[in-house]
């Protein structure tokens, strides 16, 4: 079943038009990539899904409803999350709090405590530091904060934008692992990433985007050996 | 697997180790930096401190003046961060500088003024209070219409220029033309004089150590104490005062993430004018009540403010307290007069040592 379908989008900012007719689609229970070089429109693409641009052409269609440009604090009440690239937790709160903000709209404290529960159990780590400020964390903790905060809502499909990005190996790996994870307890994910690789190895499928266009689609492993995605990569 | 780093074109691994490495050091080095510079603000504060009680004593004062002035500081820096609050919490939240916050403190205390003796009819005073309970009646009215008064401004002005989508900059112009607004009407409906709430002696009270104070300073500090601390609270438990931190902190992500911006808007304001009633009704308390008030007053306040950590609550609350006391002392050897250039100079060090604020801001 489809849970996503964004059909023949076009959007940008202002008067610069950056994606120009782009059509996806995330069934239920998938983890789906967008990968392409920088200023392919990968994060206008998540942005324009997630209502915080609006697109002048075309429509996004979440469980078969048109939520085209709704605003994001009705899109988290359908079941959509989003994790923004920079900018992704709130600094000067600490942890817990940062996963209750992430429940803002839940009302039933019950609710939330086993949400919050269930974040830990993921992130072990963050709950030894749930009184920490995240300010004052390292790049991998915030990360971590910022993809439990989106799951306080328990989304039906949970959108991250380049969240191995300015990570070590080690810790992206991490990162890769816990979204396979997420996704496992029936969590679909759309991800955008800049580390084509690691990420089409995890997604059961892909899209290649470049120059605000779809150039290719199909099952991660295999854009994973094609040579095409290494020619649009380099530029060519 | 090399075959598949060619056909991906280049490895992304390499990339990524190679762009991580600059990064992590350099905030380490940014760390550092942050360390030393908060260090730098805090002992530049202390050294101040330290400073104004030295040049008292060097200039004769007794120590009982500067633990008098130390208490009266406290009294003057509470108020500042009643004031403080709400200028904090718009310039996070809403991205400009408020220029009528002063102004709002101004109309909390004219408003009393206009209750007491007329819908409020003078009754006893609560001796040795130089007030009575109409007073204390006044308070929470004043704090009503003010809020009353934010909200239509933020209706018909701040508001409608967002959705126009306009600059930080037109906002804070906007906000100075409200405060002239405002103040003008002050002029009109109460004219130019200066107000006492209650006239006639002022009784004070002998402190163990000779230090001397009127008990309306105390019901001063205990009053202005008290709403700090309810807003602290308010704050750190409260599910509307978290958001408000987190809108504070981050608006597009406090969006993102379902938070009702709106409604923190609507209660930020709310917040914010009711401190500031507070704010210029103890202050007119404790002196007089006159139309340029709350607009002398923003200076302190954006000293306080800038000390904090812009768009940070809790480092208002702190800068109010610490401004308040480096004013106060200041007077044992300098001319009152020049306490506004006192609060002028702690908050031009701050911008050159520490421009986010001792607790933390925003990093612009």
């Amino acid at each position: 079943m489809s849970l996503l379908k964004v059909e023949e989008v076009t959007s940008g900012y202002g008067e610069m038009e950056i994606l120009h007719g782009v059509s996806i689609e995330v069934h239920k229970g998938e983890i789906v990539s967008i990968i392409g070089p920088n200023g392919a429109g990968k994060s206008t693409l998540m942005k324009t899904i997630f209502g915080l641009l609006r697109p002048t052409q075309g429509r996004v269609l979440f469980r078969e409803q048109e939520v085209t440009g709704l605003p994001p604090n009705e899109l988290v009440r359908h079941g959509l999350c989003y994790v923004p690239q920079v900018d992704n937790v709130f600094p000067s709160l600490t942890v817990q709090e940062n996963l209750e903000m992430g429940a803002f709209i839940e009302e039933d404290p019950k609710a939330i405590a086993s949400r919050m529960a269930g974040v830990y159990e993921l992130f072990p780590l963050l709950r030894e530091r749930r009184r920490q400020r995240v300010g004052k964390m390292s790049g991998g903790e915030r990360q971590m904060v910022a993809i439990g905060r989106a799951l306080m809502l328990n989304p039906q499909l949970l959108m991250l934008d380049e969240p191995s990005a300015a990570l070590a190996p080690k810790l992206a790996e991490m990162i890769f692992a816990k979204i396979k994870e997420i996704n496992s307890t029936g969590v679909s994910l759309l991800i955008v990433e800049q580390n084509a690789k690691e990420s089409l190895k995890l997604a059961d499928r892909g899209y290649v985007l470049a120059d605000g266009r779809k150039k290719l689609e199909g099952p991660g492993p295999k854009l994973l050996t094609d040579p095409e995605v290494g020619r649009l990569y380099l530029g060519g | 697997m090399a075959k598949d780093e060619d056909s991906v074109g280049p490895d992304p691994s390499v990339t990524v180790s190679a762009s991580v490495a600059i990064p992590r050091v350099r905030r380490r080095l940014r760390w550092s930096r942050w360390a030393v510079t908060r260090a730098l603000g805090g002992l530049s504060l202390l050294g101040l401190i330290v400073l104004l009680i030295f040049v008292g004593q060097a200039k004769g004062v007794t120590f009982i003046r500067l633990a008098s002035l130390a208490v009266w500081g406290l009294t003057l820096g509470a108020v500042i961060a009643l004031g403080a609050i709400g200028l904090t919490l718009v310039y996070g939240i809403l991205r400009f500088a408020n220029f009528a916050h002063g102004d709002l403190m101004t109309v909390g205390a004219y408003i009393v003024l206009l209750f007491v003796g007329t819908v409020l009819p003078r009754g006893e005073s609560l001796a040795p209070f130089s007030f009575g309970w109409e007073f204390l009646l006044a308070l929470p009215l004043a704090m009503i219409v003010t809020v009353l008064i934010a909200l239509a401004l933020e209706k018909l002005i701040y508001s409608p220029l967002r959705r126009r989508g306009s600059s930080p900059a037109i906002l804070a112009m906007a906000a100075l033309g409200a405060a002239f607004l405002i103040r003008s009407l002050v002029y009109i409906i109460w004219g130019g004089d200066f107000h006492n709430y209650y006239v006639g002696i002022r009784q004070a009270l002998t402190l163990p150590g000779g230090i001397r104070i009127r008990y309306d300073q105390l019901i001063i500090l205990a009053l202005a104490l008290l709403f700090v601390f309810l807003i602290y609270l308010f704050l750190e438990r409260t599910k509307l005062g978290k958001a408000m931190r987190a809108t504070a902190d981050n608006p597009e992500l406090a969006r993102v993430t379902g938070i009702d911006v709106g409604r923190v808007i609507f209660w930020t304001w709310a917040l914010g004018a009711a401190m500031a009633a507070v704010g210029g009704v103890l202050l007119g308390l404790d002196s007089q009540v006159r139309p340029e008030m709350g607009w002398f007053f923003l200076l302190p306040l954006f000293a306080a403010v800038i000390l904090g950590g812009v768009g940070n609550p809790y480092g208002a609350l702190a800068g109010g307290l610490i401004i308040g006391m480096v004013q106060q002392i200041s007077t044992a050897f300098l001319n009152p007069a020049y306490k506004p250039a006192v609060a002028f100079i702690v908050m031009i060090i701050i911008l050159l040592i520490r421009p986010q604020g001792i607790f933390g801001g925003k990093e612009r």
